[in-house]
């Protein structure tokens, strides 16, 4: 598989124009190229899709602050209500909410701090050091991206139950630490962004392969660093089937687990599982309000290179 | 560039002939770097992926239990042939494939669409790429859980919304294809944005000069985009096919909870069960680990079928466009 070399955009912000002044003729404009101005017909349809994308986060919020009778009214409520700080407290306490936020922001962290050392590290070997069987080995790492990990639930619990390690953290942090998506990403990032005369000069300078991952390759390697740990945080914040197996309700259950359990039948009061939804949520979503514009533009740089 | 060759030589990807001696550098430690930069990563790869993987095949051959997890019984093919004649297997197989097209075409098809609009100067343009990311970021959990009561029976809003059209309410979670369709629906919100943003990079990297000369001979705003676009964009669609071909195999949260309190046999004639669920039931719900490594190794079979094929379907059409370009 030939790996085309990434463009070097800088994160959320579109292609830079050419500089060339367009006089303003009655012609349409070429579909590509310089990007069409949008009409009314485009801010109309984007207003459509802002709503469709927001409104079940919205709307999980009017009902997290409504009660039960009220949700069970045709039509159903459309604004919120007063039960909100009710809902959220009992959602907390029934879900152990307090805990899971809790474990689920350590493994987040932690699955995204690790997830980025050792991406770099390995995609720095990958991009700039040549050695006996890098060929072999980047085919290995691109073969991995594409073998879903569900298929290794079984023996990752078996291997979880003879190492006692049901109901532990380390139980979901050290498998998700395997992202083979991670070093791609970093190796691209790299080719193009870390010049190899860089690393050279650190080498004459006597400078021991320590030396020059910290001071030569991180430098270099941080703006797609903070966006793969972002990209990672966000996905170990939601991972599901995994900690679903391996993390129980009573143990130490992730958000995703107590909300699980809150939605099969642990509480049935339905304000009360919107509570604790839109508890579970908002941490990621005041991600998403700080950090959007470098997520977006992550992704649009990660992902163009098949 | 003025470098000297070993800096020059990794720019040419994954060619060992390109280079000569290379950053192997004079240091002591040099010839070890390389390795010891990939160490961290591959020992963990090993222990959590490749390992894994290899070793479903192995448990997929015996008779585990979830209640003794360290017995494991050699029973040969047994599982398998279970597998064969399990109505419930073929079942999941079915939804898999329905479910699967019904979220990924509906999905990638919004997601041009939405490229396309996003491609436009605009104002607020940051704002719309990240609202329309905003659904990725909300966890299969939380998402399925509303979309349960929006497509709830009695008192939902999407029957509400309907009701207003004067169309009779829909039994979202008892039907075949309307609980489908209400899964898929989950689906298709969470990751059309995600799909929307990687085309709209591809559409930024299409070359200026190709529409321009398009223009120059005349072709309408339609036939650019079937003859410039979308050819400039195959790798992309094909690319994000893969991906969502991917995730629809693996299809397991939603319909784990659109169920509700029902367990993991995705609706009560299993009307939505998904292979990925139905891999979970096997292990988790009836503690035959053993037979859920069997699913398992037959999803891994039939995703390498498909990858063939799709490779196949690619140098395909590789050769028949090389073969027009030839003939011109």
């Amino acid at each position: 598989m030939r790996v085309p070399p990434m463009p070097r955009t800088r994160p959320g912000r579109s292609r830079p124009h050419t500089g060339r002044p367009r006089p303003h003729t009655g012609r349409p404009r070429p579909y590509g190229g310089r990007p069409r101005r949008g009409g009314a017909l485009t801010y109309a349809v984007l207003a459509c899709v802002t709503a469709v994308s927001l409104f079940p986060l919205l709307w999980t919020a009017v009902a997290a602050s409504s009660d039960t009778t009220r949700l069970a009214r045709t039509p159903p409520p459309l604004w919120f209500d007063g039960h909100l700080a009710g809902n959220l407290s009992t959602a907390w306490a029934d879900a152990d909410l307090g805990a899971a936020l809790c474990n689920t922001a350590f493994v987040a962290g932690t699955v995204a701090a690790g997830t980025v050392l050792f991406s770099t590290l390995a995609g720095f070997a990958f991009a700039k050091l040549r050695f006996r069987g890098r060929r072999a080995l980047l085919l290995v790492v691109v073969g991995a991206m594409a073998v879903p990990p569900q298929l290794s639930a079984v023996p990752l619990y078996l291997l979880v139950a003879r190492l006692g390690w049901a109901d532990r953290l380390q139980a979901v942090i050290l498998p998700a630490l395997v992202s083979a998506f991670g070093v791609f990403f970093m190796r691209q990032y790299l080719l193009g962004a870390l010049p190899g005369e860089l690393v050279e000069a650190a080498r004459v300078d006597g400078a021991g392969a320590g030396r020059i991952v910290w001071h030569v390759v991180f430098p270099a390697a941080r703006p797609a660093m903070a966006v793969l740990a972002m990209l990672t945080f966000v996905m170990a914040w939601n991972d599901f089937l995994w900690p679903v197996i391996a993390l129980t309700q009573s143990g130490n259950p992730t958000v995703q687990v107590a909300l699980t359990g809150l939605g099969r039948g642990y509480v049935p009061d339905q304000a009360v599982i919107m509570a604790g939804a839109l508890l579970g949520t908002l941490p990621l979503l005041l991600v998403f309000v700080v950090f959007g514009r470098q997520i977006v533009g992550g992704i649009m740089r990660g992902a163009v290179k098949g | 560039m003025n470098a000297p060759p070993a800096a020059a030589a990794p720019v040419s990807a994954g060619d060992p002939a390109a280079g000569g001696p290379a950053a192997r550098g004079s240091g002591p430690d040099g010839r070890w770097t390389p390795y010891a930069c990939l160490a961290p990563f591959f020992v963990l790869f090993l222990a959590f992926g490749l390992f894994p993987l290899l070793y479903t095949g192995w448990a997929a051959l015996h008779r585990v239990e979830l209640t003794s997890p360290t017995r494991m019984e050699w029973v040969g093919l047994r599982n398998f042939s279970r597998l064969a004649v399990d109505e419930f297997f073929w079942n999941a197989l079915r939804n898999t494939v329905t479910i699967g097209l019904l979220s990924t075409v509906p999905q990638l098809l919004a997601a041009l669409g939405i490229a396309h609009l996003l491609h436009h100067r605009l104002r607020g343009s940051t704002f719309f790429r990240v609202v329309v990311l905003t659904p990725y970021a909300t966890s299969v959990a939380a998402a399925t859980l509303v979309f349960v009561l929006l497509f709830g029976r009695d008192h939902g809003m999407v029957n509400w919304l309907l009701g207003l059209a004067g169309i009779d309410p829909v039994d979202w979670q008892n039907g075949r294809w309307s609980s489908q369709v209400a899964v898929s629906t989950i689906v298709v919100w969470r990751w059309t944005g995600y799909n929307a943003l990687i085309y709209l990079a591809a559409l930024q990297s299409v070359p200026p000069e190709l529409y321009e000369s398009a223009e120059l001979d005349g072709a309408s705003r339609w036939r650019q985009f079937v003859h410039v676009t979308v050819p400039s964009l195959r790798p992309t669609i094909l690319f994000t096919c893969v991906v969502a071909t991917i995730g629809a195999t693996q299809l397991f949260g939603e319909p784990l909870l659109f169920n509700g309190g029902a367990g993991a046999t995705g609706g009560a004639d299993h009307q939505f069960q998904t292979l990925g669920l139905y891999l979970y039931e096997q292990g988790w719900v009836n503690f035959h680990l053993g037979r859920a490594a069997a699913v398992a190794w037959t999803m891994f079979l039939l995703l390498a079928l498909l990858a063939l094929a799709a490779g196949l379907a690619v140098r395909l059409s590789r050769a028949r466009s090389a073969a027009r370009e030839g003939g011109r």
